[in-house]
């Protein structure tokens, strides 16, 4: 009798060429796709490559996107975004998104990731491709060299925890208070670096951008990737982007008594969520913070500033005017999303209560460049609030969802969205 | 001749950001290296001796991808970080650089200590005391990986196999 088999081991039993595979052995996996990004991709690849003397295995198995250093801001910058695209045409790399917003946002997009690939990506939220039904999951330069040279990497095969989501979402709650849920109760490292996958009907019922904001900060969690099995929600999404869909999802799913561990959580009871400075794990109430005043609010990055999240944060301040102690910051995460939001209003109801919009890149999120203030607290929609992060060491940052960042913008503190919702 | 390290004591949950802070991350590891955990231990980058360890508290490395986090411990010639548990993507980077990673569930035994031994056939530790604290066993291909600096060495010597390999054949 064949073992049941998770969604990730069913992934990783066809990439490494095999029927099965079992919890805890190591597998070579051929790569289905690679991403990489200005910082972590050509500056650091090149230079290994020439030394190596070594060809990138499959071009038209490599992503490059310009999102990190973007825009550039000083003489170093230039250099890191010059360097990416000098090696881009010289490679004739056949994929390559520069300036068209960040990574983990552009490449689905594009259509590059489909159910049931395994792909990796140089940024540790690249689990978000799990939305989709792919495995994929983070590496730093010097693997992504192994898998540029060779198409392989190795994995310890994971253990799957299902997260197990039952009930709705209350109205002024989103998949960013679910993940910022799940972070505080398991921890930072919770996960153990297995696979998470999301289920039950509060997971079903999510739009897709939902779905990757759960996927992208289960790097937040510890898990090497996070997964939603892919439905006829990931069809539609993906066939309008123009990716490959398996006609048969219907095996793409966890087999019965595949799943290692699962916890059960009622969505419908479920308020919004904030984490305290300086861990994402480190949940705290709304109301214990009300009378926290805050200086910055903050909706960026591949987790906070997808359309959905701007439509949220749109409901929250249309009509309306922030507080004037406070400046708002909206960082769209794409070109695309941006010009949908340009085109339905929502921008115009965001720069009318008062928001300035950035470029669509990774902004202060990574901390690259753009960061905040000395002291100043902040209040952001993006995934890390690491001390130092963002700003100096005496920046407090507060992770929240974009209805909360919207609400706290209005108000001038700390504020539970549910308060303010029209 | 048993080698004796001095020990840098770190508390739970250090970050990738903290090992390479954001603000350096668009120079070379030379530059970023000088800037590691300057938040947490001021002195440490300045005072740090080839040779040097890291006792740490679980979740060491948890955050981004950035290798660099890796490299600076690297660069600054840490011969090896001792903690109860390491970020995923820390774990695999730090191999692949060369930097060796102990996982031992007793590191509060090491909180008093000034300096340890490492028992490579182990792994394990030895402290000053002769107490014995085991780690958990690495992967032989991680270790082999880590001796020969890392991944980059590996691949050099795998490519050059498949050249004479290949040369043979067309000889």
């Amino acid at each position: 009798m064949i073992k049941p088999q998770s969604l990730a081991q069913k992934i990783i039993a066809r990439a490494a060429g095999r029927e099965t595979v079992r919890v805890g052995e190591i597998v070579n996996c051929r790569v289905d796709l690679a991403m990489f990004h200005d910082s972590s991709g050509p500056r650091r690849l090149k230079p290994m490559l020439e030394e190596l003397g070594a060809q990138i295995w499959d071009k038209s198995r490599v992503v490059l996107v310009m999102d990190h250093y973007l825009p550039e801001r000083n003489e170093e910058s230039r250099k890191i975004v010059r360097i990416a695209r000098d090696w881009a045409n010289e490679q004739a790399l056949p994929y390559v998104y520069d300036g068209l917003g960040i990574c983990h946002v552009v490449v689905p997009e594009h259509g590059h990731i489909a159910p049931g690939m395994f792909c990796v990506g140089g940024d540790s939220h690249s689990p978000t491709g799990g939305a989709f039904g792919a495995y994929m999951f983070g590496i730093g330069s010097t693997e992504m060299l192994g898998v540029v040279v060779t198409g392989e990497i190795w994995l310890s095969v994971p253990k799957t925890i299902a997260m197990n989501w039952s009930g709705r979402l209350a109205a002024g709650v989103c998949a960013k208070d679910m993940i910022l849920a799940m972070i505080a109760r398991f921890g930072i490292n919770g996960a153990n670096y297995q696979a998470v996958e999301f289920t039950g009907s509060a997971v079903r019922a999510l739009p897709m951008q939902e779905r990757m904001t759960l996927c992208n900060m289960s790097a937040e969690l510890g898990a090497q990737t996070g997964l939603v099995a892919p439905d006829v929600v990931t069809r539609e999404w993906l066939t309008q982007a123009g990716a490959a869909v398996p006609i048969d999802l219907g095996t793409l799913q966890s087999d019965p008594g595949s799943t290692d561990q699962q916890h059960d959580l009622d969505a419908s009871t479920l308020s919004p969520q904030l984490a305290a400075p300086h861990s994402p794990a480190r949940g705290v109430t709304l109301a214990e913070h009300s009378s926290t005043r805050i200086d910055v609010a903050y909706i960026g990055a591949c987790t906070g500033a997808k359309l959905d999240d701007l439509h949220f944060a749109a409901e929250v301040l249309r009509g309306r005017k922030i507080a004037p102690s406070v400046q708002l910051m909206v960082a769209p995460a794409s070109l695309k999303d941006r010009a949908h939001a340009e085109a339905d209003g929502t921008l115009q109801a965001l720069t009318d209560a008062g928001a300035s919009i950035l470029p669509s890149t990774c902004g202060a999120c990574a901390g690259y460049g753009d960061s905040f203030r000395e002291n100043q607290t902040v209040i952001s929609s993006t995934a890390r609030n690491f001390r130092g992060r963002m700003g100096p060491a005496s920046t407090q940052v507060f992770l929240g969802s974009p209805y909360t960042v919207a609400a706290s913008a209005l108000r001038g503190y700390i504020t539970d969205p549910r308060e303010v919702l029209q | 001749m048993i080698v004796s390290h001095k020990i840098w004591h770190l508390g739970a949950d250090v970050d990738t950001d903290a090992l390479a802070p954001g603000a350096w991350m668009q120079y070379g590891i030379d530059v970023v290296a000088q800037h590691s955990l300057e938040n947490l231990l001021p002195a440490f980058a300045r005072e740090v001796q080839p040779g040097d360890v890291i006792v740490a508290g679980p979740n060491f490395g948890i955050g981004s991808s950035r290798e660099q986090a890796a490299s600076a411990l690297v660069q600054l010639g840490i011969a090896a970080v001792i903690a109860p548990s390491y970020g995923g993507l820390f774990f695999r980077n730090a191999f692949n650089l060369g930097l060796l990673l102990l996982t031992c569930t007793q590191t509060e035994r090491l909180q008093k200590e000034e300096r340890l031994v490492l028992d490579g056939s182990g792994p394990a530790i030895l402290l000053q005391s002769g107490a014995r604290l085991d780690c958990e066993p690495v992967p032989e291909f991680l270790l082999k990986m880590a001796r020969a600096g890392g991944l980059l060495p590996s691949l050099k010597q795998r490519l050059a196999r498949e050249r004479d390999a290949a040369g043979i054949a067309h000889g």
